[in-house]
């Protein structure tokens, strides 16, 4: 009690300093390393939004935004530095694209009273608001994804897996080994066979994996890659002829990027994802009008309307509507890091709201509750046309298997509360 | 004018064969004790423990432990991340198991670990030298990182592989978990730093290091004199294991929280903390701090000043610290072969004459 006595007062020290005059954003990204590739485009968008509301709105709520960069290089390690350096500065809101680094800061934000925006990656039972009081991965889980993929291959086969065969092929890391698990679950439940695959850090060598897959010949390959690993895992599938509209990547393994080096090969790859593809939206004509041809993006620019741009945008959008939720449920413009996590635990996310920020159709509705951070978990599926060189989304948002997924929330998410002596909240 | 000896008499053989023989390097080094325990950790806020403090304290056990085994013994070793992650699981598994016993014997124990399994790795030295001795323990590197991640019930069945410490404490004291005070961490990592390198000291000036140097010289002629090779190699490797063992169960509990073994102890790890052995100074205690300082402290300062005061952007400022990084090892290298260590040495010579050459 006396340290979270001493965390408060230092907070309020901090709370009262002069860098308190804007609404910090933190930025822990990566432009550098093997995992550049999906982090730069991600990083550029998450700053760009920022940006759009400064020369636009002229901020949030009357109060300008502030993103302070810091490069990880996907490296925990300079994670933790990262967090360090930034979080006494007022920050509001740490969302690292990275589950390694987001299993570091899990205990640490919780410490410290600062919220953390895992959308789509980090730890899948954080989505149980009774034992993660600060840790939020609205609107889409891992679990999710897994079962996304699932759904959506039980739709193509005539709602029957029995005796196929899928293969996962994951990154051998914390991220890739989450989703095991639910495919577990789901292989005995629709009885399909499930073989998994690792590739080690940080995914250049897949020739083995490869072979087994060419020779157990299986019906589906799913992969939980991220980084250089996609491009080296579509090339392979393309050099063994494997049938690109039997392999499906998670909404990490589903970027212009991956694809690009396998060129026409890579037709009909795909993906599934928590929020629409392209750049037919009007929030990207406001982009390219008051950031890029001002010259104030964060990158060249031309990243806009790439599925991991849209992405990187589209957790700023989250952020900012968390933000001013919390600036009327506390009534005043300059928030802290607590109020702006009651603001999203009270975000309400709907199509009006989305279509007057330029945004129609972009992502679902939905609610965050005390009792839920992970939002509704609906999936949908893209497909990679080569010749037109642009993703298009074949299979509309669908929820995924709750009962499943429900029950391995709370078993994960009980075992971290037993390991912390965690009291379930939200009474 | 510094260092100077004369009237610095000595007048029993205990004096004379102190680890500081001369009068201002002792007192220095007893400043040097008094701030690090009596002043920083009242000064210590979470950035500089968790940035600095921490990662180089723990490095320069890692580099200590390494510096025993390539430095003093002559075995070259690549497995220095493989042996660390046998230490962070060994701590987790004792964390877990044992939650009531205090911190100081778990990470005590964890080193015990390490060195029973660095000794069994260290087998093959008796039979294989040099290069091919590199390649060997580069093996157990992969295959401890292998094993870590292929045997369920050394992450005690947790969905995503990665280990969590737990809060855990000591006399009462909160050192691992989020909880934890900087002032804490820091001071129990400084403990054992200052107890491995007192040790260190100590066995390096006696028989048993005095057999592993000869090994080190040479092996054959350590072996007619009478050194016997299974002992001091198996020793060199034990103790090493030690203390590489408590860097890895303090770099997992109480600086990261929580490690996924191929990326915290990858093969790039080993490097690292080959690096700062071999720019610190082969052979010496103080090239170990020095070594885990210049690669510990240059990232972060080329950081601060790129970023922090010029505005740089940040992937600029990454591959920056890459490129000057690599060109300081590269002058230091060919500046002087034999490290910080060797510089430090003959700026000692130069200052002991300073201002009167002659």
């Amino acid at each position: 009690m006396k340290m979270k006595l001493t965390t408060l007062a230092l907070s309020a020290v901090m709370a009262a300093g002069p860098a308190m005059a804007d609404l910090v954003f933190p930025s822990l990204s990566y432009r550098t390393g093997p995992y550049a590739a999906g982090g730069i485009p991600f990083a550029d968008g998450y700053a760009d939004y920022f940006t759009l509301l400064n020369e636009r709105d002229g901020g949030i709520g009357g109060v300008k935004a502030n993103v302070i960069e810091c490069e990880t290089g996907y490296n925990t390690e300079k994670g933790v530095e990262c967090y360090e350096s930034t979080k006494g500065q007022g920050a509001l809101i740490y969302q690292p694209l990275s589950t390694g680094i987001t299993y570091q800061l899990i205990p640490k934000v919780t410490a410290d009273g600062i919220p953390l925006h895992t959308m789509g990656y980090g730890r899948t039972s954080a989505a149980n608001g009774e034992v993660f009081s600060h840790v939020f991965n609205y609107p889409a889980n891992y679990w999710n994804g897994a079962s996304g993929v699932v759904n959506y291959l039980l739709q193509e086969n005539g709602g029957d897996l029995n005796g196929k065969k899928i293969s996962l092929i994951y990154h051998n890391s914390a991220y890739g080994k989450e989703p095991i698990r639910t495919l577990e679950e789901l292989s005995k439940k629709h009885g399909f066979e499930l073989t998994a695959l690792p590739v080690d850090h940080p995914g250049q060598e897949q020739k083995s994996q490869w072979l087994q897959i060419r020779r157990d010949r299986p019906d589906f390959v799913v992969m939980w890659g991220w980084g250089v690993m996609n491009q080296v895992a579509i090339q392979e599938a393309a050099n063994i002829r494997f049938p690109m509209e039997n392999f499906i990547g998670v909404w990490w393994s589903g970027a212009e990027h991956d694809v690009m080096p396998a060129g026409d090969k890579a037709n009909g790859y795909k993906s599934v994802t928590f929020h629409n593809v392209g750049r037919d939206f009007p929030v990207f004509d406001d982009i390219q009008a008051h950031v890029v041809d001002k010259g104030l993006a964060a990158g060249s620019g031309d990243q806009i309307g790439n599925v991991l741009y849209n992405r990187g945008m589209y957790a700023a959008m989250l952020a900012a509507e968390a933000v001013k939720t919390a600036q009327e449920m506390h009534g005043t413009a300059d928030i802290t890091a607590a109020m702006m996590r009651d603001g999203m635990e009270a975000l309400v996310i709907d199509q009006t709201k989305m279509e007057a920020l330029g945004m129609p159709n972009f992502g679902p509705s939905f609610n965050v509750t005390c009792e839920n951070h992970g939002g509704p978990g609906l999936v949908g599926v893209t497909q990679w046309d080569a010749s037109s060189k642009a993703w298009s989304l074949i299979s509309d948002f669908g929820p995924t298997d709750t009962e499943v997924i429900g029950k391995l929330i709370d078993e994960d998410s009980g075992a971290y509360a037993a390991e912390n002596n965690i009291e379930p909240r939200c009474n | 004018m510094f260092y100077r000896e004369a009237g610095d008499f000595k007048v029993s053989y205990v004096d004379d064969s102190q680890t500081f023989p001369i009068k201002f390097d002792r007192y220095r080094y007893y400043v040097v004790l008094a701030v690090a325990f009596g002043l920083i950790p009242f000064l210590i806020n979470d950035y500089w423990a968790n940035a600095i403090l921490l990662p180089f304290l723990i490095y320069s056990i890692a580099a200590i432990g390494l510096n025993i085994l390539v430095g003093y013994c002559g075995q070259v070793s690549l497995g220095t991340g493989g042996f660390m992650a046998v230490g962070a699981y060994a701590c987790y598994k004792l964390m877990t198991a044992f939650p009531e016993v205090s911190m100081f014997i778990h990470v005590l124990l964890a080193g015990g670990i390490t060195a029973g399994v660095c000794v069994l790795f260290g087998l093959p030295s008796l039979r294989i030298k040099g290069f091919y001795l590199a390649v060997a323990t580069l093996a157990a590197q992969f295959f401890l990182v292998w094993l870590f991640n292929r045997v369920p019930w050394f992450y005690n069945y947790s969905a995503s592989g990665q280990i969590n410490a737990p809060e855990r404490d000591t006399f009462g004291i909160v050192i691992t978990g989020p909880n934890a005070s900087a002032w804490a961490t820091y001071l129990f990592c400084l403990v054992f730093l200052a107890f491995c390198a007192l040790v260190a000291r100590n066995l390096t000036r006696g028989t048993v290091g005095r057999s592993w140097m000869a090994i080190r010289d040479m092996d054959i002629a350590a072996e007619i004199i009478g050194v016997n090779p299974l002992k001091a190699k198996l020793t060199a490797f034990a103790v090493s294991g030690f203390f590489i063992g408590i860097s890895g169960a303090l770099f997992f509990a109480v600086y990261l929280g929580a490690v996924e073994v191929g990326e915290a102890f990858g093969i790039t790890k080993s490097f690292l903390v080959l690096f700062m052995v071999i720019i610190g100074g082969l052979g010496s205690i103080f090239g170990s701090f020095a070594g885990a300082a210049f690669l510990v402290l240059l990232p972060v300062v080329l950081k601060v000043v790129g970023v922090d005061l010029l505005g740089w952007p940040t992937d600029i400022v990454a591959h920056f610290q890459l490129v000057i990084v690599g060109a300081l090892i590269i002058v230091f290298l060919i500046a002087e072969p034999h490290g910080i260590a060797q510089l430090w040495r003959v700026a000692k010579e130069k200052l002991r004459l300073w201002p009167f050459p002659h």
